[in-house]
Parts: structure tokens; sequence; C-alpha cells
């Protein structure tokens, strides 16, 4: 998704921001909670339009499409879920979402997120943690503070 | 408490903590959701990761709108998307208009150094589990591992590949053991 907002806020016909203001955006949305994507659209909205009108209607627009695609796929999916063929599918889906989890840790374990061998001994502390079911608010505050107290 | 306003308040707080990308949300809904309000069944959980990751859009909305539907109906997903939106925008706000020097504060900088490799790890960590409680089998491991290769090193789009294997087990489905047409028909008001 960030490749295709950059391509329609910094390149013509728009030109809205420069590519430095852009990465800059990018690297605040990867810092404050929520998907990257509609942060970053917040933030595009309010400094084009320079109004919280203009992030307001930026955050919108870039929920609607998915929202009206999910809505029309769980009212499908609710109706249809004990269908025999629903069930055929999902079986064979299963293994595939984990899969997907696995695919999405694996394309975290860069060296963005990983840092130095702090990192690793905070991700270990963590894997364990999860394993008997902290819960996982405490460990995003937990993990955050070992930051502070290690980085500071 | 009335409903929606549950819905609204439980989505706030997990679009609160969803830091370091959609991903992170996972946990907290897993947690939030199904094993302490019980609005999604643990089954019904994976068959939400399926759809929200082969829909387009961020999957933290995704999620929203498929919980907030199942509560509440259609009203119930805007409340839901609105509760996990919220939090970020209202935070992405305040660092725009204010121009708060967010980026290089070194609190922050130092705050999400630590929390990065922990999303990683609350990712990562209830897979096993997750595996043995759908039973998925040596043939399951064998299409989990090569979707987790083929998504994350080779980098198949994770919606072509939810419908190839959609398609492919509705296939292999149907010439095990055919339908019984009775049973196939009987959901379809």
């Amino acid at each position: 998704m960030l490749p295709l907002i950059q391509h329609e806020v910094v390149a013509a016909p728009h030109c809205w921001l420069s590519i430095a203001d852009f990465i800059d955006i990018v690297a605040i949305s990867q810092m404050t909670p929520g998907p990257i994507a509609i942060n970053c659209a917040t933030y595009v909205g309010y400094t084009v339009a320079s109004s919280t009108f203009g992030a307001m209607i930026a955050t919108f627009a870039v929920c609607l499409p998915p929202f009206i695609i999910m809505l029309t796929i769980s009212s499908f999916y609710l109706k249809f879920r004990e269908n025999h063929y629903m069930e055929m599918i999902f079986a064979g889906l299963k293994p595939a979402i984990i899969g997907l989890i696995a695919a999405a840790a694996l394309t975290l374990m860069n060296s963005h997120n990983f840092i130095d061998y702090k990192s690793g001994i905070i991700f270990a502390a963590v894997f364990v943690a999860t394993i008997a079911k902290v819960d996982p608010i405490k460990l995003v505050l937990a993990s955050g503070l070992a930051g502070m107290i290690i980085y500071f | 408490m009335p409903i929606l306003l549950e819905l609204f308040l439980t989505f706030f707080k997990i679009g609160m903590f969803t830091l370091g990308g959609g991903y992170a949300m996972i946990p907290l809904i897993q947690r939030e959701i199904v094993e302490k309000r019980c609005w999604v069944a643990e089954s019904e959980f994976f068959e939400l990761l399926a759809m929200a990751q082969s829909s387009p859009g961020p999957v933290a909305v995704n999620a929203s709108v498929f919980v907030g539907y199942k509560v509440a109906g259609k009203t119930g997903s805007i409340i839901a998307t609105l509760g996990t939106t919220l939090p970020s925008f209202l935070i992405i706000l305040v660092i725009a208009a204010w121009l708060v020097d967010y980026r290089t504060n070194p609190y922050v900088e130092s705050f999400f150094k630590g929390i990065r490799p922990a999303v990683v790890a609350m990712i990562a960590a209830p897979l096993y589990s997750l595996g043995k409680s759908m039973q998925i089998g040596v043939a399951g491991l064998a299409l989990a591992v090569a979707v987790a290769l083929l998504v994350a090193i080779a980098g198949v789009s994770p919606a072509i590949l939810i419908a190839i294997i959609a398609a492919a087990s509705l296939l292999i489905g149907l010439t095990r053991k055919p339908a019984p047409e009775k049973n196939s028909d009987a959901n379809i008001p």
C-alpha cells in the first residue's frame, strides 16, 4: 500500500509532497499506533490540505474500499459458513493462514527491528511470555519500557 | 454496557496498542475478542484471519469490519472500524498540527527500539499452538512452510495464494467425496 500512496502523492499530476517529506511521514506512521497505511493517509491529508478536515477526508477515503469489500465478504461468510463447499475451502486454507502469519514474522525479522543482541533478548523474553499467555498489551508496554531503559 | 459502546471501547483499546504495523493486531484480537469477550469462536478466528489477509486494505481494518458486523451488523462494523482508527488518527493529528519533533525524540526512539523485536515475537510465538489446535498434520505443515516462503522470500501476493489454495481445496474435496446434494444447498436461503 505504501508504494501506491507514494506514487499518488509524490509523483505527477498531484506532486503534493516532496520525497523527503514523504519518507518522514512514513517513518512517523511506523512509530505511531495503528496500521501504517492509514496513519500515512491521515498525515498526508493533513499536510496537503493543512486542515483537520483534510486528514479526515483522506482517512475516510483510504478506509472506505476495504470497508465495503470486507463488509460484503463478512455477510457472505456468515450466511454460507455452514455450507459444505465453504467448509472444504476453509479446511484447505487453515495451513495457508499459518503460513501467512509465519511469512509476516519472517518479513519482520530484519535489521530495522533487530538492531543488536539486546533485541534478540527482548524477542526471546516476549516469545516465552506470549506462550505463557501474558496479556499482549502488558507485553507491548513492558518491552517499550525495557527499550527506554536499555537504549535511552 | 451497551454492546455498541463495548465494541467501540474494545477496538479503541486494540487500535491504541497496535504498534509496529497491522500484524501486531493479531495477538490483541485473539486476547480481547476471542478469549476475553468470546465475540468470535477460536475456529472462526482462523477464518477471519484468512479473509482479512486476502481482502484488500489493512488487516486491522478488515478484522474490525468482520468482528463489528458479526457482533452488531452494519452499525457494528462502522463502530468497530471507527474505534480502531480513532486513536492513531488523533495521535497523528497532534503530531502533524503542532509539528511535534516526534520522530527524533529520544524517548520515543528508545521505546520503539524495545517494541519492534517484541512485536515480532508476539506474532511468531502463537504459530506452534495455532498449528496444533488446527490439527493441520504433516501435509498441512508442508503447505504452511511453502506459503510462508513464497510470501516472505519470493514476494508472492497473499491474495493470489489464498485464491489458488481455496480453489485447489475445493477441487480436492469434490473429488474425494462428492457433496450430498441436500446438505450442500441446505444453508442457502
